[in-house]
């Protein structure tokens, strides 16, 4: 049953992925990262961590997602200029099989050790929302904090950018 | 009945979930009837009476098959895929909502221990489909609408999520099921009752809020008729039209079911000696009693300008529920 629904989801997120740069739309490109990021929390899911499942979906494909539609709706790109020259796409394809190769090569040296904890299925309670929070405010509590000085430190810029006169 | 056996969890998803459908169906029905009535009553009319007999009961019933013998419009211009597709994503939205209502105490779709998590996250699906059906209408004031209302509920899910933290902070937990069975025995023990005055500062901000969400007036500016014509819908005819709106009614319940869980005891009576009368009774009662209201302000107040609603938001709703928070979360901690 679980490889069943994994086999589908995965056939999802790649074909949704692939889509993603494959449309000439824009718009329809954001509403396949949508379908990709909302496939993912269903892997999530899966993997026995509803919580980040729900942050996933409220973050990614809520917030982010709605917003990166706004520009784009904004901006009112129809269609991405077709064309560009022959030697670029061909310069592309080099760059992308290279890309390939290397990613191929560094994976296979990685051999994951069976006992690395890789392919241990989680303990009971992992991805619940008690046991997130635990580690975020004991073991991660300094990156944690670290994290929101960032995203403070980046709401006051965008504040005092946007606003001419404060 | 062993050969069905494994797929008993899938057999009884499937009827809840057709039974959670009729039940959506019955509701709006009834609350756009209700809906109709109210404000007739409110300006002194009396609304539909001539269909059905008493009041005009089947008005609605005939305007829904109105509605499906209509034919269906798409604009030369949309973009085809997206503008059909649209409607049935702000349905899923609304309809997924449901699953983690507890109706009773053995009665929910899935009480998983995110519920209130859950319920936060997948209502940004509505979004989507609304800014996803003003675009594809290709039309300036669908797509004003639904600009609108896309940040209007990207502002607003702030101040919900931070007020139903509160009686989940008080609870200790996230499951729906676990909120309701703590707020047990008469209704002083109601949640909205606890801590005074912080949850039912928490449930008074969860509701106005909650209006914005499920976009209705005072908060109604994506739809406003007087400049948008119909907002994000303007292009829907028929069947579809019918999706999104039977799609708003679901919200509307979806949302005040969840204030009737979290903040109102849920499925308990008030008084521990009415506790014969089932849960359902209750639970959809509470839920009713919170739509009735919303019809209320919807027929009483004047609509908010796009720079007040985002006023009230950013700069009332908020603080306020920061604050609210944290002196919660110092009550919880001397409390013990």
């Amino acid at each position: 049953m679980e490889a069943i629904f994994f086999i589908i989801l995965s056939i999802i997120i790649i074909f949704s992925s692939m889509m993603v740069i494959l449309k000439k739309n824009p718009i329809a490109s954001v509403l396949f990262l949508i379908l990709a990021l909302f496939s993912t929390a269903a892997m999530y899911v899966m993997l026995m961590a509803p919580f980040i499942a729900a942050i996933q979906i409220i973050v990614y494909a809520g917030a982010i997602m709605v917003l990166f539609l706004f520009v784009i709706m904004l901006l009112n790109l129809k269609k991405i200029n077709e064309g560009g020259a022959v030697t670029l796409k061909i310069l592309g394809v080099i760059v992308a099989g290279l890309m390939m190769v290397v990613t191929a090569v560094v994976l296979r040296s990685v051999a994951i050790p069976a006992d690395s904890g890789f392919l241990r299925s989680s303990p009971e309670g992992f991805g619940t929302v008690e046991n997130v929070g635990m580690t975020l405010f004991t073991t991660y509590l300094l990156p944690f904090e670290i994290a929101s000085f960032l995203l403070l430190a980046a709401i006051i810029g965008a504040v005092v950018l946007a606003k001419k006169k404060l | 009945m062993n050969v069905l056996e494994p797929y008993m969890d899938l057999i009884l998803s499937v009827v809840y979930l057709v039974g959670v459908l009729m039940f959506l169906t019955i509701f709006a029905l009834l609350a756009v009837w209700l809906e109709r009535k109210v404000s007739a009553h409110l300006q002194d009319r009396l609304g539909p009476m001539m269909t059905g007999g008493w009041h005009g009961w089947s008005q609605t019933i005939a305007d829904a098959l109105k509605l499906i013998l209509k034919e269906d419009i798409i604009p030369a211009v949309a973009d085809r895929k997206l503008f059909r597709l649209a409607p049935y994503l702000v349905f899923i939205g609304s309809l997924a909502g449901f699953a983690v209502l507890p109706f009773a105490h053995n009665l929910i779709g899935s009480d998983i221990n995110i519920g209130v998590y859950y319920v936060i996250a997948i209502t940004s699906l509505v979004v989507i489909g609304i800014l996803m059906a003003g675009w594809a209408s290709n039309n300036k004031w669908a797509l004003y609408g639904a600009m609108r209302a896309a940040a209007q509920m990207v502002s607003y899910e702030i101040p919900v999520a931070l007020s139903l933290l509160i009686p989940v902070l008080m609870a200790g937990t996230m499951s729906m099921q676990t909120i309701v069975q703590n707020q047990a025995g008469g209704f002083w023990n109601w949640y909205v009752f606890q801590s005074i005055p912080f949850s039912l500062v928490a449930f008074v901000i969860y509701f106005w809020a909650s209006l914005a969400e499920v976009n209705r007036t005072p908060f109604d500016i994506p739809e406003a008729e007087s400049e948008l014509v119909a907002g994000f819908h303007v292009e829907y005819s028929g069947m579809r039209f019918a999706v999104f709106f039977l799609a708003e009614y679901g919200n509307m319940f979806v949302v005040s079911a969840i204030a009737a869980t979290v903040f109102l005891g849920g499925w308990h009576a008030p008084f521990t000696f009415l506790d014969f009368i089932p849960g359902p009774i209750w639970f959809i009662g509470k839920s009713m009693g919170l739509v009735l209201v919303q019809l209320w302000l919807r027929w009483t107040l004047p609509r908010l300008r796009v720079d007040q609603l985002m006023h009230v938001c950013w700069k009332i709703f908020l603080p306020f529920s920061f604050a609210n928070l944290l002196l919660v979360g110092l009550w919880v901690v001397l409390k013990g």
